[in-house]
């Protein structure tokens, strides 16, 4: 493939998007799912189009590609990988269905196939193949209104900052994406707060999966050192009943020659 | 030799004991045919429910399998030994109920394979696979004397005991790892958990916990055991059990107030929530009220009274797992769950199970070692047993 197809990302500016869900319906079309409309994520909604204000704003919903995924890290069996492209994508063959990945994304966007006997994560893989063959995903090429874009992530902060600072009081000064949870390939800027429509604000500014690493890294080292204080142990109070012992006999042997 | 009709004999407990499990196994059929959606109540909002809550409780019950192994082949604590028996089975089923409610409990069960050959040592999740899978390995090597014994086979009980030592080792390491990693699957979460029980020593609490609740356990299960078989309970024992109990109950009391103290979460103690009633639920009945009574002499000296404290440890132990599980998770009005009858009758129909599991291993094999150790013991002959015991080697 393609070196230069590296770390790409999506810049949805949602002082533009007019809610006209093309994007939605380019997804659907895309992965061959259902044409249907809703509000919510779901296993057959890898995007939606959220109103806000009665029909004043719109928020499009969907995975944000973390930098450093905490579902891909949480997953046992490594199902869940951080491509080249910048997309996370999800290997249904090595699946067990533990469900971590639902439990731990910081932005709830896995979904699950309830229904089926042997279901399957689903989300947005950024158009994984698309995009390694030099296109842009379905939903950037079938935005009419620019209100999301597709590029290389360095060149779409860029961007975001450049509107945002040539736009003095248009646009919140935050690009949604930029740190959070240390990062995603998908990036908001917004004319309105984001905590009005439904972001999650509270994440830390770092990758998530430290929070696990921090405990978990120290495993091998607690195990040798907790096996040899525990061997220790065993060792000092194994001779001190080496020792009771020895002198009890000596005190039955000296109780002995006494009666004799 | 005649069949024992008596154990054909259908008795209350027995009846209600079909009973549940018949109901539990209709629900496990309906979740294989039916699939997760139709039978469980978890969603996309809400993917983990009873079931995980039912591990961390069977795996934290099972935790005396770890602690008396550790207090007599490691610190030689030697007047244990008859209850040595008695917690590894305790563990044994515990791990069992955990291992077969994974099974329901994974989308995909036909996978369960796959963490034995697909790493990924930044999950949580794979380090208490393995754990449980090396740990089970060990307990079963543990517990296999106990079988071979009955069936006089000494040749392998002779290897096992030249490995018995390591094996101990092994197994109170690894439970100390994965008891604490079943908290360390929720540090990375720290936006979706309710503050009261988020905590980035988690890990920690979860394996002071799971030390008191598996001491309770081996108390509660002996007395019913006892009961059960007409044994003595040995007293002595049992009340210096309990006064390791109230040391940890006063340790982990401490602990977790320190803990809230230095997040600045104790606040949401006194706001009159939904999970600030469940916290103090939890606190009261599983820590407060079993440390308060077992401090008296009394108390840890009447049967009646060690038997209900450990009552109440397991029941604020399963409210914290529980609540770990379920409640934390609650924050907003859109994301509640309530099991659904297939769940709750599966957890039940197993725990059911783990009873009458161990009453019929109890039963008919040497678990409550050989008859003779039957009388009750004073302390005070305790030293005397323990040398005339070294004597004799």
């Amino acid at each position: 493939m393609d070196t230069t197809i590296k770390n790409k990302g999506l810049l949805i500016d949602i002082s533009k998007c007019v809610g006209c869900r093309e994007c939605a319906r380019a997804c659907a079309e895309a992965n061959g799912l259902p044409q249907e409309e809703a509000d919510e994520l779901s296993a057959t909604h890898y995007t939606v189009v959220q109103s806000y204000f009665n029909d004043q704003t719109f928020v499009r919903r969907l995975c944000m590609h973390c930098e450093e995924p905490t579902c891909a890290s949480v997953c046992l069996v490594g199902a869940i990988k951080k491509t080249e492209t910048g997309a996370v994508v999800y290997d249904a063959s090595k699946c067990i269905g533990c469900r971590y990945c639902m439990q731990a994304c910081p932005f709830e966007v896995p979904r699950y196939e309830w229904g089926s006997l042997s279901p399957r994560i689903q989300k947005c893989k950024m158009c994984y193949e698309r995009v390694a063959a030099g296109e842009q995903t379905a939903c950037a090429a079938a935005c009419p209104f620019g209100a999301t874009i597709f590029g290389d992530r360095d060149d779409l902060i860029r961007e975001a900052r450049k509107r945002i600072d040539e736009n003095p009081g248009t646009y919140i000064n935050h690009i949604y994406g930029l740190t959070e949870a240390g990062g995603t390939s998908v990036l908001f800027i917004s004319n309105i707060a984001f905590e009005k429509l439904g972001f999650p604000m509270n994440l830390p500014n770092h990758a998530m999966p430290l929070l696990s690493w921090r405990v978990l890294s120290q495993v091998p080292k607690y195990s040798v050192a907790a096996g040899v204080v525990l061997f220790g142990i065993h060792w000092i109070t194994a001779r001190r009943a080496e020792v009771a012992k020895f002198e009890a006999e000596e005190a039955q042997k000296k109780l002995e020659s006494r009666r004799n | 030799m005649m069949p024992n009709l008596r154990t054909l004999k259908p008795t209350f407990w027995k009846t209600a004991a079909a009973v549940l499990i018949a109901i539990g196994t209709v629900a496990a059929v309906e979740r294989f045919t039916m699939g997760l959606g139709a039978t469980t109540h978890l969603s996309d909002q809400f993917p983990w429910g009873l079931w995980i809550g039912f591990d961390f409780i069977g795996v934290g019950l099972a935790a005396a399998g770890f602690t008396i192994a550790a207090t007599v082949h490691i610190f030689n604590v030697e007047r244990f030994e008859p209850i040595v028996r008695p917690s590894i089975l305790t563990a044994y089923i515990g791990y069992m109920l955990v291992v077969l409610v994974l099974v329901v409990d994974l989308g995909r069960p036909q996978n369960f394979w796959h963490p034995l050959v697909m790493w990924n040592p930044h999950s949580v999740m794979f380090e208490i696979t393995w754990c449980i899978i090396l740990y089970t390995t060990v307990l079963t090597l543990e517990f296999a004397p106990v079988v071979l014994e009955k069936f006089h086979l000494h040749a392998p009980i002779k290897i096992l005991r030249t490995i018995s030592f390591p094996v101990v080792v092994a197994g109170v390491v690894l439970s100390t790892l994965h008891q604490s990693s079943f908290g360390s699957l929720y540090l990375i979460v720290p936006e979706r958990m309710h503050p009261l029980w988020y905590s980035d020593i988690i890990p920690f609490l979860f394996f002071i916990s799971c030390v008191a609740a598996g001491l309770s356990m081996v108390i509660f299960s002996s007395f019913l055991s006892a009961r059960a078989f007409g044994r003595q309970i040995r007293m002595p024992l049992f009340t210096e059990l309990s006064r390791v109990l109230v040391v940890v109950l006063a340790l982990y009391f401490t602990v977790r107030v320190q803990d809230l103290m230095s997040r600045d979460a104790l606040q949401y103690v006194f706001q009159p929530t939904y999970q600030s009633m469940l916290f103090i639920a939890e606190i009261v009945i599983g820590v407060v009220v079993p440390f308060f009574l077992l401090t008296f002499r009394r108390v840890r000296m009447s049967q009646r009274g060690l038997f209900y404290s450990s009552i109440l440890v397991i029941l604020g132990f399963v409210a914290n797992r529980m609540n770990t599980a379920v409640t934390s998770m609650e924050l907003w009005p859109q994301r509640t769950y309530f099991p659904s009858w297939q769940e709750l009758s599966i957890v039940v129909g197993l725990s059911t199970a783990g009873f009458v599991a161990f009453y019929y291993v109890a039963k008919n094999f040497p678990v409550f070692s050989s008859g003779h150790k039957e009388e009750p013991v004073s302390t005070v002959d305790n030293a005397m047993m323990d040398e005339l015991r070294l004597v004799s080697k």
